[in-house]
């Protein structure tokens, strides 16, 4: 039996729907109790076999016709043709887009702010307005307490949980062996664009790490910008930015475990 | 707005969206026909309502509007199921002591998992539902369902647990409601 005042939160864990400081407590006390843990494993599993089952009930092919008839039926007005719900294809895609343009939204407001104080040269190049961006990311990811949307310390559960949210797999991995521990995954916009973010932890230091798919080729980067560090590379077709407020030999080992971590 | 193209609009709007309505009104009445047919009125109260859609996302929409259809179905067929409480008793006590393990509840036949999600209550049914099969957030489900979404992490969590006990042996099959 798991302890009753965890038992709800274990459910919000397992859904991802914590927010970080409650993962974080919650994750250390699964560690140090195993009714807890097993009562996590358990509804992981359940949760696991819900999802992978065959129990998703989808229309029978005659539904949508049938319904398309009783709608024209209904408006005897409507006589021109109508479209096909397949060539609507698009539109299942514009489902998150309003979140994005919020995301997008307040990362502009952001910049601007960011622009109007920091003093830039007169025009800055787009690798530094991406910089600033990637920047602007990362401080308010620790701000506005939206660090994650998926806290796990498990590659196999922040991995899956972008499928159906990027067109791209993000490659995770697990670095808690070499003292960066993987803290979660979250869903960011960066270069007009939805972007994978990585969060890992050394000490009491965040690393953002964003990764989204370009045609940019190019040699590894490194900018200092406001006390930060940033480093960039790409490569095999995607684009990396590590940030951090960890000093840079640190961050730089970082970025060489997971270079090393990437298939070629 | 001319009636065709409203319709053209509804239909590529809402009907990329029948299998989650058919889903959500399949598990909620339990068979095939009058979840059809319920998912049917629900499309043609969208399409009148239609106008008042100002954007946003239109499968939580239409899956609102199929919820209402439903429950007001369930309360005019089967009014029983809706107002049967939850038996707290038989619910909690001690019956957490025994859990089942993971490996069990992942091997599990796919009718009995089927069988015990039907047995659970509507509001404990849906919430499983909109959560594990449409994958929908905590707070997408709260706005669905008009609840705060500290109750939907509630809800979700009776239900696994009623579920999981499901699992524990033969002594407690049967014994969910």
């Amino acid at each position: 039996m798991s302890c009753p005042q965890n038992e709800t939160l274990i459910h919000g864990y397992v859904d991802g729907e914590l927010d970080l400081l409650s993962a974080l407590r919650l994750e250390a006390h699964l560690k140090e109790c195993p009714s807890c843990a097993l009562a996590y494993e358990n509804h992981k599993a359940l949760s696991r076999t819900l999802k992978s089952g065959p129990f998703y009930f989808r229309a029978a092919g005659d539904l949508g016709q049938r319904i398309r008839t009783a709608l024209v039926e209904s408006n005897p007005a409507a006589s021109r043709p109508i479209a096909s719900a397949r060539k609507a294809t698009w539109l299942r895609l514009s489902r998150p887009s309003w979140a994005l343009l919020g995301v997008a939204a307040s990362l502009a407001l952001v910049a601007l702010v960011a622009l109007r104080f920091v003093p830039w040269p007169q025009h800055p190049s787009p690798d530094e307005l991406l910089a600033q961006d990637v920047l602007a990311s990362h401080v308010r990811s620790l701000m506005a307490n939206h660090l994650t949307d998926v806290p796990s310390s498990d590659q196999h559960t922040v991995k899956p949980w972008f499928d159906g949210k990027l067109d791209f797999a993000p490659p995770v991995e697990d670095l808690s062996a070499q003292g960066f521990t993987l803290v979660g995954g979250r869903l960011d916009y960066l270069a007009d664009r939805p972007v994978a973010a990585l969060v890992y932890q050394r000490r009491n230091h965040f690393i953002n790490l964003f990764i989204w798919p370009s045609t940019e080729r190019s040699a590894q980067k490194a900018v200092m910008r406001q006390g930060y560090d940033l480093i960039h590379w790409t490569h095999s077709g995607m684009t990396y930015w590590a940030a951090s407020d960890l000093n840079y030999r640190e961050l730089a080992e970082f970025v060489r475990l997971v270079q090393d971590r990437i298939p070629p | 707005m001319e009636e065709p193209d409203k319709l053209r609009r509804f239909e590529q709007a809402v009907l990329p969206h029948l299998d989650s309505a058919y889903n959500l009104a399949r598990w909620l009445i339990r068979n095939d026909h009058d979840a059809e047919d319920l998912v049917q009125e629900a499309c043609l109260r969208a399409l009148k309502s239609f106008e008042g859609f100002r954007g946003g996302d239109p499968r939580a929409w239409l899956l609102t509007i199929v919820r209402n259809t439903c429950y007001t179905w369930l309360q005019q067929n089967r009014l029983q199921e809706l107002t049967t409480a939850f038996d707290e008793e038989i619910h909690t006590a001690e019956e957490h002591s025994r859990s089942p393990e993971a490996l069990l509840l992942e091997s599990a036949d796919a009718s009995r998992v089927q069988g015990a999600l039907e047995e659970l209550p509507p509001k404990f049914r849906e919430a499983i539902v909109l959560r594990e099969l449409e994958g929908m957030s905590y707070k997408e489900i709260a706005e669905l369902c008009g609840i705060p979404v500290g109750t939907v992490m509630s809800r979700l969590a009776r239900a696994r647990q009623c579920l999981e006990r499901y699992f524990t042996g033969p002594v407690k099959q049967g014994a969910l409601l």
